[in-house]
């Protein structure tokens, strides 16, 4: 999509954003409840499928500008925005991975027109958070796979259309002989494990479930091995559409933190407030964190317009997907937490022009989704191979 | 000759789950049971006893995906 087009879209979300999303944002974390209301309207805009390529029906927005409607989501509502992210991460593993398989042609039309919401299942109890090993395994006929896999978390489970999961190939395949499997709502069923009452990110509605899929048909399952899908999709596109939307709950805060400044520096022009400096220092940050994403999204873009399988597995690409995503959860609190300094008392109210209580309870949210320092261990053991080139 | 000294470091570093005699050459590592953590091994050993250096566009999976990459790999190195 050319800027032009772009710009007028953004234009729109911004709208739905102040009209829709950000109205209901409060109440979605109170109840810790799905954003229907915000969802509803993303689906009126057509952008649960806007990664799909405009031949196919889609927007064919590229990576880059996915993270920017991320990141314009994060301004109104976190939990929003994640699943937004999460879903479109879904999109992506089957539009890069699927383009020969007649089931994913068709589905990929049904998701355009239907405008259906996909989530995932990559964890399981037992593994440890690992993604690359799973326990449960497809077992399959011939012609249809039953599957059941317990998930600790499946971020709003309850309100999607399909699921994507994880799976060992066959019950004799090693842990990390993977597949990726696509079901509709009507192939599986969910009993739910665990109630999701947590700090932030309350709309995500992420409980775990027990996933039981009876005579799914085995076209369903996606033609390309899980450890390339990650490698080469999920988890690039995860980590930079995660940190984009972070820095809009980041940049939402630093804005409060102008304002505040701002009034107070109309009270007394000829002496500006001492938050003044602090409000320099967070948009020093703010910047730092946008920089880091705009480059590693364009890296991956062109690797994307490139498409050599070799680069994606490069261990020095994974260190630094890795390495977004461990900084920017950690800017996104340390800049937050700024910003509430600099609009003190009034920031740490729920009921205040300058609240950011749900800012900050959000931001702690992303060290531990994919733990940081089990990404942190896993880049330490890379390190000991990868050099940098002089 | 490669082959064979590729399967002995296999057998001592690799942590597969299945036995590397049992293992096609194209046969895939990683879904045998190879981690992250044990390509470290697998690799710092390849170095050793070939008396290479993998370069960091050889660091990937796919260099060390299949007994047969990584021959290939060695092979490259050598010259």
């Amino acid at each position: 999509m050319d800027d032009a087009k772009f710009n007028d879209l953004i234009r729109k979300i911004r709208q739905i954003g102040k009209e829709i999303i950000e109205p209901n944002a409060k109440d979605v974390d109170k109840k810790a409840r799905f954003p229907y209301e915000s969802i509803d309207a993303l689906k009126k805009l057509k952008l649960l499928s806007a990664y799909v390529p405009v031949t196919d029906g889609g927007m064919g927005l590229n990576v880059i500008q996915i993270a920017k409607i991320c990141e314009v989501l994060g301004h109104y509502c976190g939990s929003t925005a994640m699943i937004y992210s999460m879903h479109k991460i879904q999109v992506a593993c089957v539009v890069n991975h699927c383009e020969n398989s007649s089931f994913f042609k068709s589905y990929i039309q049904k998701l355009v027109t239907e405008q259906r919401v996909m989530a995932s299942a990559t964890t399981e109890i037992g593994i440890s958070g690992d993604l690359r090993s799973s326990i449960c395994a497809v077992e399959e006929d011939g012609i249809t796979f039953d599957l059941v896999k317990k998930a600790p978390v499946i971020s709003y489970g309850a309100d999607a259309d399909d699921l994507m999961l994880t799976a060992r190939r066959t019950p004799d395949a090693a842990k990390s002989d993977q597949v990726h499997v696509l079901v509709t709502k009507d192939q599986y069923k969910l009993e739910q494990i665990s109630k999701w009452d947590s700090l932030g990110f309350r709309g995500t509605c992420s409980s775990g479930f027990v996933v039981n899929i009876k005579e799914a048909p085995t076209e369903q399952i996606l033609p390309v091995p899980f450890a390339n899908i990650l490698s080469q999709s999920m988890h690039p596109f995860a980590h930079i559409t995660w940190s984009a939307l972070w820095s809009g709950i980041s940049a939402d805060a630093v804005n409060k933190a102008r304002l505040y400044v701002r009034n107070e520096a109309k009270k007394a022009l000829e002496h500006p407030p001492i938050s003044a400096i602090r409000l320099g220092e967070v948009d020093n940050m703010l910047q730092l964190m946008r920089s880091n994403i705009e480059s590693l999204a364009k890296e991956y873009q062109k690797m994307l317009e490139v498409n050599d399988e070799n680069a994606f597995s490069n261990f020095g690409f994974g260190i630094r997907v890795n390495n977004l995503k461990v900084s920017s959860s950690q800017q996104m609190v340390d800049i937050v937490g700024r910003a509430m300094l600099i609009c003190g008392i009034q920031s740490y109210l729920n009921e205040s022009k300058f609240t950011l209580t749900r800012h900050i309870r959000d931001a702690y949210g992303a060290g531990l989704m994919v733990n940081n320092d089990r990404i942190l261990q896993h880049n330490s053991t890379l390190l000991i191979m990868h050099k940098e080139e002089k | 000759m490669s082959i064979e000294k590729v399967k002995r470091i296999l057998v001592s570093h690799g942590r597969l789950s299945s036995p590397v005699d049992e293992l096609e050459e194209d046969s895939d590592l990683y879904n045998a049971g190879l981690t992250s953590l044990a390509t470290v091994g697998l690799m710092l050993a390849l170095e050793e006893e070939f008396d290479v250096e993998f370069p960091d566009s050889m660091l990937s999976r796919k260099t060390f995906a299949s007994i047969e990459s990584i021959v290939d790999a060695i092979e490259e190195l050598n010259g």
